[in-house]
């Protein structure tokens, strides 16, 4: 199968790994924006207001966030994820 | 649009509006600015309203009422119901999206301008008091300088906090809701019925309020807390598929209430807070448009007042009138709801079948609730308390 790939693709394959940064080190939250309703719940229990919410877009603010996990308790529909590797960037 | 205006009012809900009307009839030159495109949509709420709290402020019409409502239905963890008779209209179920409309509509009527897709990421401060706001319209940013902004940017209210007020909601608090409307639902089209239990909605209420047609809206909150474990919308589709089997969605989202009593302090110089921005629910339902208009009704006043008698500090009275008129209806309320939370199964499955005993014309919902405090008595020291106060 391997030789199917153009060859031009092996050497991109180890994509470097840069984590996002929070205030308290590696951020480690994510909020799925497809997948999201746009309610607002995690925006009202932020204690650090790091959570940017627009008419449909909405985003962590990384150098605020604590990772202290309310949003994702808080989220009706389970949209925002917590990952213990910390979440990549593209 | 001006170049300044007197009041400026972030967020077109039922709040927002109100305290737009109330400012512009008062004579103050009032911009609503609102983030979506539209005012009315998405609708985030069960749409319930007491006939007190919706004819203080815009006269009942048949287009944006779906159903009146003459009883409330409780049904206990183990199905047993009891439907209690007010006797006469005592409620009304909207239909949200023309509803919040007509209300912009009158403070439109009024005189108050509204700016729909604009988002407000900023607050202007000069010398320590807030002067205007910061927004982005149509890809560009812009700022526009008031003398007092009002917001009422809902559960997500960021505003408040850029003003240097405590408006951040504990996560336990917080009431993580998911509803649907849907159609093909066999319920009682004049009763709203709520259901309890720990499998049904821990921590909240699983609601069934009927919109006309075989319509419902059905949703549920459950808090923060239970959040932690499982998501309101995993309760919710259990509950449709237990409850519900056959109904047909129509419209469902994801949404919050604040069950919590009003902030400490809802103003700040140059700043008010109204509606779920500044926490002005009722802990116990839930309801947020009566009080929330309540609210937005006396900070619209007292902020064009003060701009009328040129004294900025007027708009401090704001939380003594809110405290008069909601305020302490909410404290003791909030205790209720900290009780009926800790209730098990069995004591939700013993008060129904008390309030089963009574005779009929017994049975209302003061009573309901009068019996639930029997069965913590610790709750009525709470209450006590609430009331020496």
């Amino acid at each position: 199968m391997l030789s199917y790939l153009p060859i031009q693709l092996i050497p991109i394959l180890p994509i470097k790994m840069n984590y996002r940064q929070a205030k308290t080190g590696k951020l480690l939250i994510d909020i799925l924006p497809n997948k999201c309703d746009f309610c607002g719940c995690c925006v009202g229990v932020c204690p650090e207001d790091a959570i940017e919410l627009k008419e449909a877009e909405i985003y962590i603010i990384d150098p605020r966030c604590t990772n202290c996990a309310k949003c994702i308790w808080s989220c009706p529909i389970e949209v925002i994820k917590f990952n213990k590797e910390g979440v990549l960037e593209k | 649009m001006k170049e300044e205006y007197d009041i400026i009012v972030v967020g077109a809900g039922p709040a927002g509006s109100i305290a737009a009307r109330y400012a512009a009839q008062n004579g103050a030159f009032v911009l609503v600015l609102e983030k979506d495109r539209d005012v009315g949509y998405p609708v985030r709420c069960g749409e319930a309203i007491s006939r007190e709290g919706l004819e203080a402020f815009i006269k009942p019409d048949k287009r944006w009422i779906n159903a009146e409502i003459t009883k409330f239905g409780f049904v206990a963890p183990n199905g047993k119901k009891v439907v209690i008779n007010l006797g006469k209209v005592e409620g009304y179920m909207l239909e949200r999206r023309i509803f919040d409309y007509e209300l912009a509509k009158t403070a439109s009527v009024a005189g108050a301008e509204i700016l729909t897709r604009a988002y407000v990421n900023d607050l202007i401060k000069e010398n320590g008091k807030v002067a205007g706001v910061k927004f982005e319209f149509r890809g560009e940013q812009k700022q526009i300088k008031c003398k007092i902004v009002i917001g009422a940017d809902g559960v997500e209210s960021r505003v408040g906090r850029w003003a240097g007020l405590e408006t951040h909601i504990d996560f336990r608090d917080m009431e993580s809701c998911f509803q649907v409307t849907a159609s093909n639902v066999k319920c009682d089209q004049d009763a709203l019925f709520f259901y309890f239990g720990k499998e049904v909605a821990p921590e909240g209420y699983f609601w069934v309020f009927p919109k006309g047609k075989g319509t419902a809206n059905i949703g549920l909150g459950v808090s923060g807390g239970v959040g932690k474990k499982r998501s309101a919308l995993s309760y919710l589709n259990n509950n449709l598929e237990n409850f519900f089997p056959t109904a047909n969605i129509l419209t469902q989202v994801a949404g919050g209430v604040p069950s919590v009593v009003a902030l400490e302090k809802m103003a700040a110089p140059g700043i008010m807070l109204v509606g779920d921005a500044a926490r002005q629910v009722n802990p116990l339902s839930g309801g947020g448009i009566s009080s929330g208009m309540i609210g937005a009704s006396i900070a619209g006043r007292l902020a064009a007042q003060s701009i009328k008698n040129n004294d900025l500090n007027y708009i401090n009275n704001y939380h003594k009138e809110w405290k008069k008129l909601r305020g302490k209806k909410h404290d003791f309320l909030d205790k209720i709801k900290d009780g009926l939370f800790n209730f098990t199964d069995e004591q939700f499955n013993n008060l129904i079948e008390s309030m089963l005993k009574l005779p009929e014309k017994k049975r209302t919902v003061g009573r309901f609730f009068m019996i639930a405090l029997k069965n913590k008595p610790s709750l009525l020291k709470e209450i006590a308390k609430v009331f020496v106060v």
